[in-house]
């Protein structure tokens, strides 16, 4: 029997904002334990919660650059459950009147765009962190209890843990283009829970569903879903059920492993939070959050292949932060050659990058400076292979690449007169070979350029020096 | 003795001509609450050795002459559920036994900065959960008129403590009547303000949508200022409201001639005694001698006040006190083998028995499958409630009847009832769910126990209700009568 897999997804991002979203505690990653904290986000009786206008308008703005539909009335509810790293006992969410409804992303997979549905974004906080140590004790480490989030649910349209992958990578893009969050899954401001079920195909009905927690990495997410989808079709196929489990992926063992198995849903308790009023979104608020939206990855990516001609590829490439197409357009705009610009962009810059493990924003190296090495090459002062060098030194130093060739001499040798005698000198010291390139070996040329390109540290314009020798060769 | 029965404006004067300190009127206090409160109960703990430093304070600050507010060097008393920073602060609870606060509830920076004095913390119903104080997890506080009656409660030992001559004014909090009652059990002035009104920063919650702050005094005019300095819209309360406060002092005197009083007939029905009723009609009497005109009017949906109370009040409790769980602070169960035995061992001793009960009802009220039955539906009837009020406001300056169905009950007389217990709070508790403010003074005694008369107004419209109730106080001597200890 063939299988149908119906994949959603639920994902929390971190806001940016500066502050928490209940209280004036700062924000910041790996601080050490308790000292991003108040007596707000600590729970101490008596506190109240004041919502973070920024964190009301950061969600706002996700959800819009989700297509969703925005409320005009907003509200907050208490989502009850015990445990150490929710102080309070309650989150503060919301329940039935979330920021957001009824978006939608587009998903690339197999060259065929497909629609996801966004059934809900809705802001609330996050909970603390609990360190258990060798000795038995745990400690609650209240630094994140309080950071703004949003929740974005998908509707059950993923059918493949590919979709599933394509789905949080373009999430992903676009969260990160409109500045609200870093999107960082190593630093937790991006996570993602995935409900993954079965169904023969055609069937209209959901088959049980199974819940993956605690992927760290959007590979995981989809070997994740993988294994799932695998072991789900082989229980069915042997007769048995499928249970409503919570399960974790491991990587390690190449499995996924029970948590907990859950009967019914869990009953949170949610009522109306007493501490905040409601809040009302105006027509004017909508639209001054919308103009802090830029252009999307999309679109982006569509302007640069009909105005830069860039490949489809490129496009995508250069387009998957805001980052690096801002800096791809900053080199353009210097006068580079679009195609040459993303050619250094999405080899050397990005080859750089992950081994650096820098952010392009955190590079020495100005998009004028990028711009200026590829005119140098283009107007043959400085070879390619050279070029590599000076960029070696330029996104190190920020250095100016004139001033790189100058300080180093390594302009171009495109001198006749120098490059002859050189090669006279050495043809006539390699007569065999000489002799031998003519009886039909063609490697030898190679050896001279090879030998030429020494004498002159690299720095022979390698094209007069083939042409040079051919026609010298032919002399003799 | 004397100190404490003199008015806000009297202590003030004497404090600048130097006729009198501020040390002398802190000593005063303390004095009378050594004397009496082991009999009375209302004090949880004492801030002694630092209410004489305050008062050397100020005191050097009247000898320079310095230009000092009406309650600076003023001695106050709190209700034991408002965050007081390095002073204990307990809720009356076990929970709580030990847990000293590191911030300051907005009301107190407010008093601090006003220069009042705070003497120390009153006792309470555990979390504001009661009508007797008899759920003091410490030990019953005892009205000050007779001491086998209960105060009252939640805030019976702010009301005990001001009848008593322990403290010049007090804090309490009321959510359902928990200012209104005792006041009117220990004939004194018990001011609920309008929703909004107070900051509830720093005020341990009970029902978020229904907790106010108020202050407790002998008089109207004392109560007066000190809502002044208690009012105000506050960054840290985002339900708080921003409207101006206005000098309540200055429309205090001017009469009630004309003005429209309505009276609930559900207020003088059934359940209230012929005696309460009867010092109703003697009031009303007095008003229409003063030139005021008044009518029965119905508030048709107050039978359904008692019920749509408990189910909110303890389905916002249920959320409000799970915090309490002997991970960060106060109590926490020893020997517990898991987390889940330490959450519910802390709870099960750190708890009262009415606090248990309640935080129950709400847990249930909440649950999947009956919030619609019983949370959504108290919701409605809230706002049919608050309509009713709003209706008979359309026509009528005050609303008036009586603070409670009958005079203080005996301590233990109704403690294996709830329902009776619950009761007390019939007249105080729509008031509550409508949100608007209600004053309780002194209007007469029945078998030697004070009567209260509750005075209600529009949304934020306490200067209505204090120019109300100021008339009455003038044209009577009730809020002059004396407990004898």
């Amino acid at each position: 029997m063939k299988y149908e897999t119906v994949i959603g997804l639920e994902v929390h991002v971190e806001l940016k904002t500066h502050s928490k979203i209940f209280s004036s505690s700062p924000i910041a990653f790996g601080a050490p334990p308790n000292t991003q904290t108040s007596v707000i986000d600590l729970g101490y009786p008596g506190v109240l919660p004041v919502l973070n206008k920024k964190a009301l308008e950061y969600g706002i703005r996700g959800a819009m650059a989700l297509n969703c539909e925005i409320a005009t009335y907003t509200k907050f509810d208490r989502k009850n459950y015990f445990y150490p790293d929710n102080p309070k006992a309650y989150q503060i969410s919301q329940f039935d009147q979330p920021i957001g409804e009824h978006g939608y992303i587009d998903i690339e997979v197999n060259g065929e765009t497909k629609r996801i549905g966004i059934t809900r974004v809705h802001l609330e906080e996050d909970a603390g962190k609990l360190n258990h140590f060798s000795d038995g004790y745990s400690g609650c480490d209240y630094n994140r209890q309080g950071t703004a989030l949003i929740e974005i649910v998908s509707e059950p349209d993923l059918r493949s843990p590919e979709e599933a992958y394509a789905y949080l990578e373009k999430l992903r893009a676009i969260i990160q283009y409109t500045g609200i969050s870093d999107v960082k899954m190593e630093e937790g401001s991006l996570r993602c829970d995935a409900n993954i079920s079965i169904r023969p195909l055609g069937q209209k009905e959901f088959g049980t569903k199974t819940e993956l927690k605690n992927l760290n990495s959007f590979t995981f997410v989809q070997k994740g879903l993988e294994y799932e989808q695998a072991r789900q079709i082989k229980l069915v196929e042997s007769g048995q059920k499928i249970k409503q489990e919570t399960l974790r992926y491991d990587d390690a063992q190449k499995k996924t492993i029970v948590m907990r198995v859950k009967e019914g849903s869990d009953d949170y308790r949610y009522f109306p939070e007493p501490d905040l009023v409601d809040f009302y979104v105006s027509d004017e608020m909508k639209e001054e959050i919308r103009s802090h939206i830029p252009e999307l990855p999309d679109a982006r990516q569509k302007r640069y292949t009909v105005e830069f001609g860039l490949p489809v590829y490129d496009a995508k490439v250069l387009t998957s932060t805001r980052e690096m197409a801002d800096f791809f357009e900053a080199v353009v705009a210097q006068g580079a050659d679009a195609k040459l610009a993303s050619n250094w962009l999405m080899s050397d810059v990005s080859a750089y990058l992950n081994a650096s493990q820098k952010e392009i924003t955190e590079i020495a190296m100005t998009p004028k400076a990028l711009a200026e090495l590829i005119q140098m090459v283009v107007g043959g002062s400085i070879s390619s292979k050279i070029a590599k060098e000076v960029f070696k030194d330029m996104i190190e130093s920020g250095k100016n690449p004139a001033d790189i060739v100058k300080e180093k001499g390594l302009v171009q040798i495109s001198d006749e007169g120098m490059l002859l005698d050189l090669i006279h000198e050495l043809l006539d010291a390699n007569q065999k070979i000489v002799d031998g390139y003519k009886g039909g070996n063609e490697k030898a040329l190679g050896f001279f350029v090879g030998q030429i390109m020494k004498a002159t540290k690299g720095q022979a314009n390698p094209q007069l020096v083939n042409q040079l020798l051919k026609q010298e060769i032919q002399k003799r | 003795m004397g100190i404490l029965h003199e008015s806000i404006q009297s202590l003030h004067k004497k404090l600048i001509k130097r006729e009198m300190t501020s040390t002398d009127i802190v000593k005063a206090t303390f004095d009378r609450i050594h004397e009496v409160d082991d009999r009375i109960q209302a004090f949880l703990t004492l801030n002694e050795e630092k209410a004489y430093q305050e008062a050397a304070k100020w005191d050097q600050k009247y000898a320079s002459k310095e230009n000092l507010g009406l309650l600076a060097g003023l001695p106050i008393g709190i209700k034991d559920n408002i965050i007081t920073k390095n002073l204990r602060t307990t809720c009356a609870s076990k929970i709580l036994y030990n847990f000293d606060p590191i911030y300051n509830a907005t009301v107190m920076e407010k008093l601090n900065t006003a220069g009042m004095i705070t003497v120390g913390k009153i006792n309470m119903d555990e979390f504001a959960m009661g009508s007797s104080n008899e759920n003091s997890a410490f030990k019953p506080v005892h009205n000050p008129w007779n001491l086998d009656y209960v105060p009252g409660g939640s805030s019976g030992g702010s009301a005990a403590a001001v009848a008593a001559g322990e403290v010049l004014y007090a804090l309490g909090s009321d959510t359902g009547g928990s200012i209104r009652q005792p006041a009117s059990y220990c004939g004194v002035v018990g001011l609920k303000p309008t929703y909004g009104r107070i900051s509830r920063f720093g005020l341990v919650a009970f029902a978020s949508s229904l907790d106010q702050i108020g202050p407790i005094t002998k008089t109207v005019e004392d109560n007066a200022y000190l809502l002044e300095v208690l009012a105000g819209v506050d960054p840290m309360d985002c339900t708080s409201a921003n409207l101006p406060v206005p000098k309540y002092f200055e429309s205090l005197n001017k009469g009630v001639k004309g003005l429209r009083i309505a009276v609930p007939k559900e207020y003088l029905g059934e359940g209230v005694l012929p005696e309460v009723r009867e010092s109703i009609l003697e009031a009303l009497k007095i008003y229409e001698k003063m030139g005021a005109i008044w009518e029965e009017v119905s508030l048709p949906h107050s039978k359904y006040a008692l019920s749509t109370y408990y189910l909110l009040s303890s389905s916002e409790a249920s959320a409000n006190l799970s915090r309490f769980d002997g991970v960060r602070y106060g109590y926490r169960s020893k020997d517990s083998d898991n987390l889940m035995e330490m959450y519910k061992n802390t709870r099960a001793e750190g708890f009262g028995d009415e606090v248990k009960r309640r935080i129950m009802l709400g847990t249930f009220a909440l649950s999947s499958g009956y919030y619609d039955a019983y949370y959504k539906k108290a919701q409605k009837v809230r706002t049919l409630i608050k309509q009713d009020f709003e209706k008979v406001f359309e026509q009528f300056d005050v609303i008036i009847g009586p603070t409670a169905p009958t005079p203080a009950f005996q301590i233990g007389e109704n403690t294996s009832d709830p329902m009776t217990m619950y009761a007390n709070d019939i007249l105080t508790i729509p008031v509550s769910l409508a949100g608007v403010p209600a004053i309780s003074i002194p209007c007469g005694f029945m078998n030697h126990l004070p009567l209260g008369l509750q005075i209600i107004g529009k949304h934020f419209d306490e200067a209505m209700v204090y120019r109300v109730a100021y008339a009455f106080e003038q044209a009577t001597d009730y809020h002059k009568a004396q407990p004898k200890l």
